[in-house]
């Protein structure tokens, strides 16, 4: 069995930071990523993009290239196609690569397993081509494909950018869909001065929209009741803004209102989480060094709290500074001088999120929605099914799983877990803190039996 | 006959031909599965084993699993698979419990 220092999950802004920096700090590295290439959702595909595709995807996701080119190093292993599914105590990491079940050993661990969308239940929301505008994006950066007839739902930043480049792709938007008010901007506007830091993402945003303007696609804001309607497949979005009724037919719905910490790997270590009220989400909870309350457990990046990709970078150097410290490779000293700027970087980098929190809310409508809405897409519980589970006596999300198998099909609660939070939450009229979370245990992915049979007789005799 | 699909595709890689639902279909080569069917024009996935309601790639990041498909007998994110010649793929249906391989 392999044995290293430190064992990194995730190969995006964070997890490849962290590596290189430990590597260069004489660690004993390997970085794990499910992808086949490496730069995590932000970044993905980025090593195979044409330098056309690129330039229309815009010179922030071309930079990943830069992390991408600096892994291949001395003492850094890095694993693409390995997908963890076990990681215990120890460090013991179970991963499934080329269809072969192996185990590697470390003394650390650093999670940089980033975030994921925030689930939008609203109506119709299952249907065949109602996606995230993540996976939009996603489909633009890996595949270059874009889709024609597509309408964006939500809030948030990453609304426009992704309008921005299918207008560049050639394919803009039918029409914008916002649920952000205009009292959430000015309850924005508190923190201007925050924003006027981060004033590059501040005209970033400007730019964006400018390009919207001019390519004539037309915005709805502070939209209610929105729903998806088709029968095999999304065909409109209907919603209610400005005082009238709209319908607009479309082939694709992209839905977004922000993004939260992908906690499944965390969770499943125990790491405590607690309710973060400004970004309406769980968070691990660890220190400055994104040290977690597990011996020799670490968490950087987005999994850690929502910073964006230029905060998850600078996070994953700090967080390998302090494993290098803790490793005997780095004097404490040392340590703090090498720290100092990449936090004080930091601080200016996540400036503009109190403003970005407060003016791009989550959609209430898909917080707390309608009886109807399906909540776990996979076993089809609607938030309706969660209330009356309430009712019967049911306290906590996991005792949901005896009520009605909620957050039991293959996304493991993945899509669920907060909307279940929240819907008893509201029911019990208690904090989400209060609620707390699923129990998520591993396999934290599908392993097959074939996969453990191909398992190496080392790797299974392990350290017995 | 290839049917409509609603994305457009910019790429001009060389392609190859794997079998969906038995019959051949041209791809572009080291492309993403789930793309690469939604740019083939397939809108359906599978089938929800719960309701039998159609279901399609929904996040493309291998979180939600809504693009679960058979390959040589195992259910996989297609979102997460490259195509290679030769790739043998087929739907879900109803009837054939996702969760039996996993």
């Amino acid at each position: 069995m392999q044995t290293f220092d430190v064992v990194i999950v995730g190969a995006g802004p964070a997890g490849m930071s962290a590596a290189t920096e430990a590597a260069d700090l004489g660690l004993r590295v390997a970085l794990l990523d499910e992808q086949l290439s490496p730069g995590g959702q932000i970044y993905r595909g980025v090593n195979g993009v044409s330098a056309e595709r690129a330039k229309l995807l815009g010179a922030d996701y071309a930079y990943g290239k830069t992390l991408t080119s600096r892994l291949p190093r001395d003492g850094l292993a890095y694993f693409d196609g390995a997908v963890v599914w076990a990681i215990e105590d120890g460090f013991c990491i179970s991963y499934t690569k080329d269809a072969k079940a192996s185990v590697l050993n470390a003394d650390r661990v650093v999670l940089a397993t980033g975030a994921m969308e925030r689930p939008m239940p609203i109506p119709g929301w299952t249907l065949p081509g109602v996606m995230t505008a993540g996976a939009g994006q996603i489909l633009m950066k890996q595949s270059g494909i874009v889709a024609q007839n597509a309408v964006l739902v939500g809030t948030g930043p990453l609304l426009y950018l992704v309008a921005a480049q299918m207008i560049r792709f050639g394919a803009p938007p039918v029409a914008l869909v916002e649920t952000q008010t205009r009292s959430d901007l000015i309850r924005g506007a508190r923190y201007a001065g925050g924003a006027m830091r981060g004033w590059r993402y501040l005209r970033k945003g400007l730019a964006l929209l400018a390009e919207i303007k001019r390519a004539g696609v037309p915005r709805h804001r502070a939209a209610t009741g929105i729903q998806v309607e088709g029968t095999d497949r999304a065909e409109a979005v209907r919603f209610h803004a400005d005082g009238a009724e709209h319908r607009i037919v479309c082939d694709t719905v992209f839905l977004h209102h922000g993004v939260v910490p992908n906690t499944q790997a965390a969770r499943a270590l125990r790491v405590p989480h607690f309710w973060d009220d400004a970004q309406a989400c769980f968070v691990p909870n660890v220190d400055s060094w994104g040290m977690a309350d597990v011996e020799g457990l670490f968490i950087a990046g987005d999994g850690a709290g929502i910073g964006g990709a230029k905060s998850a970078e600078l996070a994953g150097r700090i967080t390998a500074l302090r494993v290098a410290e803790l490793a005997g490779k780095l004097a404490v000293a040392d340590r703090d001088r090498k720290a100092a700027p990449l936090q004080a970087a930091s601080q200016t980098d996540r400036a503009v999120r109190p403003f970005l929190n407060a003016a791009y809310p989550p959609y209430t409508g898909a917080l707390t929605p309608d009886d109807a809405t399906i909540i776990c897409r996979c076993e089809e519980i609607t938030a309706g099914d969660i209330r009356r589970f309430a009712k019967l006596g049911c306290e906590g999300p996991n005792q949901t799983k005896a009520f009605g198998r909620v957050g039991m099909g293959p996304c493991q609660g993945r899509y669920c877990g907060l909307s279940v939070t929240m819907l008893l939450a509201e029911a019990h009229a208690r904090t989400p803190d209060d609620i707390g979370y699923y129990r998520i245990r591993p396999p934290l992915k599908p392993v097959t039996l074939g996969e453990l049979a191909a398992m190496s007789a080392p790797d299974l005799e392990g350290e017995v | 006959m290839k049917p409509v699909s609603p994305f457009l595709e910019t790429g001009t890689a060389p392609q190859v031909t794997i079998q969906f639902d038995g019959a051949p279909m041209t791809v572009p080569q080291g492309s993403n599965l789930a793309a690469a069917l939604l740019a083939a024009g397939i809108r359906t996935f599978r089938q929800s084993p719960v309701s039998g309601a159609p279901r399609a790639p929904h996040c493309m990041m291998g979180v939600c699993f809504e693009c679960l498909v058979d390959i040589d007998g195992v259910s996989r994110q297609a979102c997460m698979v490259d195509v290679s010649e030769g790739l043998v793929v087929n739907r879900l249906a109803k009837a054939e419990d996702p969760d039996a391989d996993l």
